[in-house]
């Protein structure tokens, strides 16, 4: 099946990107995840100040500044995984440093 | 159809044949519903078609005779109903071309083969994934055979309600791709403690109130059998059902008359022997070996009252030190109280009371109409009546059951 981890934080003190390339938790994950052959697409994305939300209202196009809702914790990283069951998407997701600092949300593909 | 070979099947009455379709309800649901889904992947028609053997059992035994073994018997006959209606449509061709097992039909006899899938059933149905109250609703559909509205009505629910969340639990596990399996070793504790807090849950609920709702307890202690029967390894499980077993003894003495009646003043003679007793032997070989754990611990506590002559002549303080290793093992503040009344009764009041008081500041029982409740009990030990008073005012405005209110208010009124 495939899933999609939802990387999130609430980006009070995120890593950088150099940060987050040398943490070793994060380097292990990688590794973990490369051996499985899981990781079918990932992204990490820039803070919640940089995200525009579109809106389309009666046939109106609107663009706001700011994430979709006003949550604790932002999506930081989206990462799609091949994985056999949820009990394997949970242990990969478990192992990824943000579990730890923020949360990961698991949301199956609908295919 | 599988039938016994002749001989063995005596034509047999309707009493007969409803006895036996209810004891096969009782013994046979869980496991029939398991190899069904085990087989199919398919909740529904697992369940419906279960359903529908029962039905064929009603119709069919009077005739045929009671077979030697109805499980085997319902199994067979449920899966040749799946395989049917897979036949019936296009998906489901599909699907019965995939499953060896349902192909290699009708030849395949293995009857005592049948390999029994009620703890795959269980784990999945205790998904942590899965919402609490969803994990509760499915053991007692799928393991238990309750229909929607009996779990509905336990629950206080309304069946629509109760029937989404069945439905929607159901939808996730097939779309979230919560496996149907055991847990691996190193899953297990932590799985294994979510499939016993469930089947404590519904005892509880059970427990709670002398009203329909007692089934539950029932369906939890049967539950909770066969769980320790398929772990026969595992020490909690049997913790868990000589707990269960413990508390389940001493029930019809906890109310009278609609008051409740506490451990000290219960009438220890209409305490039920036989339950003690098992639930003492049960203990006793989850505990020979050699691996404790938190309901074990809850276990061998009950042990204690339930075999002391009275309150007088029960061994607090070992009470007292049973409920430090629980909070060493399942720290709660609960747990934190009910040592405090056992240290209260070894060591003496005030030693009781400044635990209590610690809880109090502490502010982790903030609602708990146990903590008022037990503080106004030591108090009234003490002879401090003013202050008992305010606390027994205190726990009546939170009780939650009119028998516990009715209690409160019978000692308030002793003063």
């Amino acid at each position: 099946m495939r899933y999609v981890l939802l990387i999130c934080d609430d980006e009070n003190g995120s890593p950088s990107q150099e940060e987050l390339a040398v943490d070793p938790v994060h380097l292990a994950w990688k590794e973990a995840l490369d051996e499985r052959r899981a990781e079918l697409f990932g992204a990490r994305l820039r803070p919640v100040a940089d995200a525009t939300t579109v809106r389309v209202r009666d046939g109106e196009t609107l663009a706001t500044d700011g994430p979709f809702a006003e949550t604790k914790d932002f999506i930081g990283g989206v990462v799609v995984i091949e994985a056999a069951d949820l009990d394997e998407a949970i242990e990969i997701a478990a192992g990824h440093p943000y579990a730890a600092r923020g949360c990961i949300e698991i949301r199956p593909v609908w295919e | 159809m599988h039938r016994d070979p002749p001989g063995l099947g005596v034509t047999a009455t309707h009493d007969a044949v409803r006895a036996a379709v209810s004891a096969a309800y009782r013994d046979e649901w869980g496991q029939v519903v398991a190899t069904l889904i085990g087989q199919t992947q398919d909740w529904d028609l697992a369940e419906d078609c279960t359903q529908e053997a029962f039905e064929a059992a009603l119709a069919t035994w009077p005739r045929d005779g009671i077979p030697r073994r109805p499980g085997a018997w319902l199994t067979t006959t449920a899966r040749h109903r799946a395989t049917d209606r897979l036949r019936r449509d296009a998906v489901g061709r599909a699907k019965l071309r995939q499953l060896a097992v349902l192909a290699r039909e009708p030849d395949e006899p293995a009857v005592d083969e049948i390999p029994d899938d009620r703890l795959r059933l269980i784990f999945t149905c205790c998904h942590p994934a899965l919402p609490f109250e969803a994990r509760v609703a499915l053991t007692l559909r799928t393991l238990a055979g309750l229909s929607t509205a009996e779990i509905a009505k336990a629950f206080l629910t309304a069946e629509t309600t109760m029937a989404q969340r069945l439905v929607r639990a159901k939808r996730k596990i097939a779309e979230a791709g919560i496996p149907y399996r055991v847990p691996p070793a190193e899953l297990l504790p932590q799985r294994l403690a979510a499939v016993l807090g469930v089947l404590y849950l519904i005892f509880n609920e059970g427990y709670a109130e002398q009203d329909g709702r007692r089934a539950l307890t029932a369906e939890a202690i049967h539950l909770t059998r066969v769980l320790v029967r398929l772990m026969p390894h595992e020490p909690e499980p049997a913790g868990l059902l000589a707990l269960m077993l413990l508390h389940e003894s001493r029930r019809t003495s906890r109310i009278e008359a609609d008051v409740l009646v506490p451990l000290e003043h219960q009438d220890r003679s209409k305490w039920d022997r036989g339950l003690i007793d098992e639930g003492v032997a049960v203990l006793g070989q989850a505990m020979a070996m050699l691996r404790p754990g938190p309901y074990q611990v809850q276990a061998a506590i009950a042990v204690c009252h339930a075999t002391a002559p009275d309150s007088e002549r029960t061994n607090w303080r070992q009470i007292a030190g049973l409920y430090a290793e629980l909070a060493w093992l399942a720290p709660s503040p609960v747990v934190e109280l009910n040592r405090a009344v056992a240290i209260a009764m070894s060591e003496g009041i005030p030693a009781g009371l400044a635990l209590v008081d610690e809880l109090t500041e502490s502010g982790r029982l903030d609602g708990y109409y146990l903590l008022p409740a037990t503080k106004a009990d030591l108090l009234r030990r003490a002879g401090q009546v003013s202050e008992a008073k305010a606390a027994y005012k205190q726990a009546l405005e939170q009780a939650p059951t009119e028998a516990e209110r009715r209690y409160l208010a019978r000692r308030l009124d002793e003063f």
